[in-house]
């Protein structure tokens, strides 16, 4: 019985990006420190991991102004949410498989 | 077999951070146990109070009817749901407080801002709504319109919430719909529906989640 892991997009293979794009599945815009606090990482592994994200267009950046301070948001795109919806699928074929 | 067993690890995680990341998971379901009481509680002093006046008034018959008996009914119902509502917040914040430090969380974030405001808009529509009936002397439709804005507003939370809440607002609706059909059990109705049904989704929730 051969489980087809080849479905399971490699970009996710991360726990960091699985947990970036999963926050971006349900919520609009979620900006740079409630992603860093939710997934508990350093500002260097975050910022890697969302522009690895970014640069496959699964994830959109945007920059603005609160008052004075700049913030950063980020949000899933189209491709990002197929992407990631057929991963899930990928999964829970793969678990099926066991019963 | 293990694909499987990381499969359902990956799945599990995410389904936790998306439920952690959209919704306020702090509450605590015994601040509805407590609110169901404080209702109950206050809803039998008003049930007494009411048949005091009630007795008090038709001995009083002869007399011109005094608005003073009116005003001093009105106000303490006022006074009792006040405290009602104010010991329920406050316990709830307490408990919610607790059970928050005890999960690692915050309580200030980014969903408990979306959750105040979906809650208190439908809710705060609702009080202006029933004093404007007081003031229209509409008195018989305010305890059902109380419950249905609540479930209401219930509903409206629920999304950035346990989604038990959700439940207990439909509960509420239907409740007060039916209080309005029977204007006259209206104090029996509100005993129900924000006493035993707090008491109960409250315990149901602090099981489900808490223990």
């Amino acid at each position: 019985m051969k489980i087809s892991i080849d479905d399971l997009n490699k970009a996710f293979e991360s726990r960091i990006r699985l947990g970036i794009m999963s926050v971006l599945m349900v919520n609009d815009w979620v900006d740079f420190g409630t992603l860093k606090e939710l997934l508990n990482i350093t500002d260097g592994n975050l910022a890697s991991h969302i522009s690895a994200l970014e640069k496959l267009e699964y994830v959109k950046i945007k920059k603005q102004f609160l008052g004075k301070k700049p913030n950063t948001s980020y949000a899933v795109t189209k491709q990002g949410k197929k992407a990631f919806n057929d991963h899930l699928n990928a999964l829970e074929k793969i678990i099926k498989k066991s019963t | 077999m293990n694909e499987q067993a990381e499969s359902i690890a990956q799945l599990k995680e995410i389904r936790s951070l998306m439920e952690r990341s959209s919704r306020f998971l702090s509450l605590s379901g015994l601040s509805g146990v407590f609110a169901g009481t404080y209702a109950l509680i206050g809803a039998w002093l008003a049930y007494l109070k009411i048949n005091q006046f009630s007795s008090t008034l038709t001995l009083r018959s002869s007399y011109r009817s005094d608005s003073f008996d009116y005003d001093d009914l009105a106000l303490f119902l006022v006074a009792d749901a006040s405290l009602v509502l104010l010991l329920s917040v406050g316990t709830g914040l307490f408990l919610t407080l607790r059970k928050a430090k005890k999960q690692g969380q915050k309580i200030w974030e980014p969903v408990s801002k979306k959750l105040l405001i979906n809650l208190l808009i439908p809710l705060i529509a609702g009080g202006i709504f029933c004093l404007v009936m007081m003031h229209h002397q509409l008195y018989g439709l305010i305890l059902p319109a109380t419950m249905i804005f609540y479930g209401m507003a219930l509903m409206n939370a629920g999304k950035y919430t346990l989604h038990d809440v959700w439940y207990l607002g439909l509960c509420e609706i239907a409740l007060g719909l039916i209080a309005a059909i029977y204007p006259g059990y209206g104090i029996t109705f509100w005993a129900i529906g924000f006493g035993v049904l707090h008491i109960l989704y409250g315990s149901i929730m602090y099981f489900k989640y808490e223990r």
